[in-house]
């Protein structure tokens, strides 16, 4: 049952992206789109487009009766979900099930059970991925507690069980401070919570975010090596890299085998992204949660491999093999993405909203901009910042950042705020070029404010 | 005494409480202090307060909770 027309139910550079691999995949396209999106590029590129609905999200591309009933008004065979918004909602693919199309992504079943990160954790135990070491729910008592973190090491976290926002949660660094700390923990648990219930959890330091993406299809698991994406600002990230530079080939290959036995043992059907926590001292990596979907991020694997995932998860949603054998995926080279966010990183990332005056975009070899923008466009104040990514190919690290600072240069948008100058000062940064990185850098690099006000240009009108 | 609007300083989603299962900020024929958080936007999945710049008397909310609204459409008006 190969697809032959396809729904794309989601918005933004995303639903761009999707509407270009179907029609290179001789598929039709429908785009849904909210009052607010009547303009968007996906709209004018797809070959019909259906309204479902008000500006708010929750009324439009998270309402899963509306899109359901616009993938059968326009007779599709298939529905594609992107990122964010329906496309990790087992409600949403049993619907579509039930509606008698094709989910682009794996079963509700799949999504169900490793998007509860609990029982992510477990199915990752079992495939024997390492997880963060600590206590399987809570501990029983401080002595138990105590023989517990023996055994793992410190530092570690104690957390209450019944926590939340910060409260009753201390970072332990050796005998002494847990025979201070544990007790008063308890009891400030107590307090708060009015249950004294802890957990323990390995204290991970300076580590880096790294994932792997993997491609199945019900039968077969390979993977297509990994990214980092360890420049984050309120975790979310905003750079990411394939491959992860620091990383050793030993490690990367236990990485990555890991990752497709995870896949594996729930026979993992279309694109997926494993994201673990590396720590560099130790050379230890773990699991942190699995995405059973495309990510932003996933043009620096595309510029790497070579392999197009978005058609690659068509192709498997409409029944075909997996096109690949492990070996045959090679890396090749180095890729950077910069996510240009409409936020003004000179006003603590406020967004900005608006209208694209002018632009001029990048060209020349080794560079690719995912964006939804085109001149005149007016930027929607109702959905997430992403205004596109800009993603460059080199043959090694120093070059590959020495030609995105050369295509952030040439990118100019104009009318709106962006983060262009960030990512300007991060090219520069000799910690970024020594790729000297961890998931709490960004945040601590803005701190020490290296984005003067004197830079500051005008927004140009 | 002369009625007076307070207009909405971004585009966004509105909201006119804190969190979903909490009251409103303001009721129709409350008492308003300049300052007073009167409702929430929502820009590109950030919250931002909008505060009262003048006191007086709510007459009327002219938006419900959860509408998109306009940068410059008028959100309240105040007999003040």
């Amino acid at each position: 049952m190969t697809i032959t027309s396809l729904l794309i139910a989601n918005r933004g550079e995303i639903a761009v992206r999707i509407i270009r691999a179907a029609r290179e995949l001789g598929i039709k396209t429908v785009q849904v789109y909210s009052d607010a999106d009547a303009e968007m590029l996906a709209v004018r590129l797809a070959d019909a487009a259906v309204n479902i609905g008000p500006p708010q999200a929750a009324k439009s591309y998270l309402n899963v009766e509306a899109i359901v009933a616009a993938a059968i008004s326009s007779g599709v065979d298939a529905i594609h979900p992107g990122y964010g918004f329906l496309s990790e909602n087992a409600v949403f693919a049993d619907a579509v099930d039930a509606a008698g199309l094709t989910f682009v992504g794996p079963s509700a079943d799949t999504i169900r059970l490793l998007g509860d990160k609990v029982s992510a954790r477990l199915v990752a135990q079992k495939a024997g991925v390492p997880t963060v070491p600590g206590s399987d729910g809570r501990i029983e008592d401080i002595d138990a507690a105590r023989t517990l973190v023996e055994r793992i090491g410190y530092p570690v976290l104690v957390k209450a069980a019944a926590g939340g926002g910060g409260r009753g949660i201390r970072a332990i660094s050796n005998r002494q401070e847990f025979e201070r700390l544990v007790p008063q923990a308890a009891a400030e648990a107590q307090s708060a919570f009015g249950d004294g219930g802890l957990y323990v959890e390995k204290l991970i330091g300076r580590a880096r975010h790294v994932e792997v993406q993997i491609l199945g299809d019900g039968q077969d698991v390979i993977h297509c090596f990994e990214r980092e994406c360890s420049l984050q600002r309120r975790r979310q990230k905003v750079w990411e890299e394939a491959p992860a530079a620091t990383l050793p080939e030993k490690i990367r290959n236990e990485l990555c085998a890991s990752a497709v036995a995870l896949a594996k043992s729930v026979g993992y059907r279309g694109a997926g992204t494993a994201e673990y926590l590396y720590d560099e001292e130790t050379q230890a990596f773990y699991f942190i949660e699995m995405n059973t979907r495309i990510q932003v991020e996933h043009p620096v694997t595309e510029l790497v491999t070579g392999i197009d995932l978005v058609r690659e998860m068509i192709r498997i949603a409409g029944g075909a093999p997996l096109r690949f054998k492990q070996h045959e995926i090679k890396v090749s080279g180095h890729a950077i993405e910069c996510r240009i966010n409409a936020e003004d990183p000179y006003k603590n990332f406020m967004p900005f909203p608006g209208r694209v005056s002018a632009m001029s975009l990048p060209g020349g070899p080794g560079v690719r901009f995912d964006t939804m923008l085109y001149p005149g466009y007016e930027i929607p104040p109702f959905y997430d910042s992403l205004l596109g990514k800009l993603v460059v190919w080199d043959e090694d690290r120093p070059a590959a950042l020495d030609r995105m600072g050369r295509a952030l240069g040439e990118l100019k948008i104009d009318g709106v705020a962006t983060t262009v100058p960030l990512h300007q000062a991060l090219v520069a940064d000799k910690a970024v070029r020594a790729a000297e990185v961890h998931t709490k850098f960004l945040e601590q690099w803005l701190e020490d404010e290296p984005l003067g006000e004197d830079q500051q240009r005008e927004v140009a009108g | 005494m002369a009625s007076k609007q307070i207009l909405s300083p971004l585009p966004g989603t509105f909201y006119r409480k804190p969190a979903p299962d909490q009251p409103n900020y303001k009721q129709d024929g409350d008492a308003l202090a300049e300052g007073d958080v009167i409702g929430l936007i929502e820009v590109m999945k950030t919250f931002n307060e909008v505060k009262a710049e003048f006191g007086g008397t709510v007459v009327k909310f002219l938006i419900e909770n959860e509408d998109p609204v306009m940068a410059g459409q008028p959100l309240v008006e105040v007999d003040g």
